[in-house]
């Protein structure tokens, strides 16, 4: 038997799994399992309850709103890659899930999971940071709407209260024909990235109408490199816009640790942030 | 007091019923309440794959699920994909030709993948196939007898359909 001992709870609506918050000081929510189970099994978190998502169904699966994809917190992340909406309008949300891990962890690892362990290099809030995604929470007075910007508050902490739970994400579409790329380096497939970039790019002919840059792995949480964005609208798409933007962010704040410094990650960031406008160049097929 | 629950679980295709406590894993359960011990604990934090078994078809870890949460669902291990007379299932005929395997300790987690993986995709590239094991971790083979079973079991399938 690993974990310490713990009573399990499963509630069946975000309601109750709330009420159970209230109710029990040390509590722990789980989701997928893919990173708390490791934790728990290691003794590294020793809750005294432990509040199973698993049987919300009703924040689980995804609605396309028209302008917006809703992502319930629940979804598993192989059910979004498969999700032909998904593929169709967000296909860059499938591109990166398949940097996540690997297929058996997807099977179980959901979204909502993702963005509440904030991994500094988990791709999926990389992702969200990139698209300006809403986060909603429940609490004990109702919901309330994160911007992704607002979520991080602190190396793997979001800022979310001790009896709120994560419900929903919902990504705001880009135009059709958007263009995107996601890379990433890490030292084998399916490890944490050392540096992963989310790029997207909105044309109309060659002329570059928006652009959205996200950096995971370089600082505790998702960096968005703006000045690259505002530099690159009005640009021609190409190697000189897109190399310029490359050079922006070798000046990024970057951590270091036993493996790889601080100079390594800028470097790799230069490198990837060229990398994924061009593949974002590439399929951008216009959207005006 | 243990916090304990009933549960039951069809595993490999026979009614288990059993009370658990909640924080076991599934593949503790396997292993020491069914005595199923082809299912092997390595790192049992989710990184070496050995664990893997299928739920309701998927291949999860099941070091990384509690037993609990598999109430209700299905569960295959290693040692349901043998036919009930005991002839081997194509995968595992195709390791034992292409010495896909040395030791054993990475095999339950294998084919079990392996067996969701190719069900899902029928017509996989090396490469393809080196990715889906590339959260199983074999020490003894260096893989490539376990992609060449792969490769021919997924030959002979779509020769079969
Ligand atoms: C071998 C392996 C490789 C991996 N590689 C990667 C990788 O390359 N990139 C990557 O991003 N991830 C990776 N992961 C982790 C990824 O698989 C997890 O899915 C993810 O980090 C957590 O999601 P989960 O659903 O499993 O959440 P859980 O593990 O269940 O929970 C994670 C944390 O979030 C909290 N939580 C979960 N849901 C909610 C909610 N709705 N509201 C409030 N709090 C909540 C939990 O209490 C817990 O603290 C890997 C995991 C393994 C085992
Ligand atoms: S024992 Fe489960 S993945 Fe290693
Ligand atoms: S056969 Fe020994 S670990 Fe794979």
């Amino acid at each position: 038997m690993k974990p310490a001992p713990f009573i399990y709870h499963d509630p069946a609506t975000p309601e109750e799994a709330v009420a159970l918050l209230s109710q029990h000081e040390d509590a722990k929510v789980l989701a997928g399992g893919q990173s708390l189970m490791p934790m728990l099994n290691m003794r590294f978190v020793v809750p005294d309850h432990v509040i199973d998502l698993n049987g919300v169904a009703e924040i689980s699966g995804v609605i396309d709103t028209g302008n917006t994809l809703e992502i319930g917190a629940m979804t598993r992340q192989c059910d979004l890659m498969r999700d032909p909406g998904v593929n169709a309008k967000t296909p860059i949300i499938p591109e990166a899930l398949n940097w996540v891990g690997h297929f058996q962890t997807r099977n179980r690892g959901t979204v909502g999971g993702s963005l509440c362990h904030l991994d500094p290099s988990a791709e999926l809030p990389c992702l969200m940071s990139a698209y300006d995604a809403v986060l909603t929470a429940h609490g004990p007075d109702g919901a309330r709407d994160i911007p992704f910007a607002e979520w991080p508050l602190a190396y793997m902490i979001p800022t979310l209260g001790p009896d709120e739970l994560l419900t929903k994400i919902t990504v705001p579409y880009w135009a059709a024909g958007h263009g995107y790329g996601f890379v990433e380096y890490a030292r084998r497939h399916g490890d944490f990235a050392l540096i992963a970039v989310a790029a997207l790019l909105e044309t109309d002919g060659d002329t570059i109408r928006r652009a959205s840059i996200s950096i995971g792995g370089a600082d505790v949480s998702p960096v968005r490199l703006t000045a690259a964005e505002t530099a690159l609208v009005g640009a021609s798409l190409g190697a000189d816009a897109f190399k310029a933007a490359g050079e922006m962010a070798r000046g990024i704040e970057a951590m270091s640790d036993a493996y790889v410094s601080s100079a390594y990650r800028q470097r790799l960031a230069a490198t990837l942030v060229e990398r994924a406008l061009i593949k974002a160049g590439e399929c951008a097929t216009g959207s005006a | 007091m243990a916090d304990t629950r009933d549960i039951e679980v069809i595993v490999n295709g026979e009614s288990r019923v059993a009370n658990v406590e909640t924080r076991a894993s599934l593949g503790d359960f396997l292993r020491h309440g069914l005595g199923l011990t082809g299912t092997h604990m390595g790192c049992e934090h989710g990184v070496c794959g050995a664990c893997t078994v299928m739920v309701d078809g998927e291949a999860v870890r099941s070091c990384l699920m509690l037993a609990v949460q598999a109430n209700g669902h299905e569960v295959t291990t290693v040692e349901g994909l043998a036919s009930a007379d005991g002839s081997m299932h194509p995968l595992q005929e195709a390791f034992w030709k292409h010495h896909g395997l040395q030791c054993g300790f990475c095999t339950p987690g294998m084919l079990t993948s392996l067996t969701a993986f190719l069900r899902d995709n029928p017509d996989p590239s090396e490469r393809d196939i080196r990715e889906a094991i590339s959260g199983n971790i074999c020490r003894c083979t260096g893989y490539q007898g376990i992609v060449d079973a792969a490769l021919e079991v997924a030959k002979t399938m779509q020769k079969g359909s």
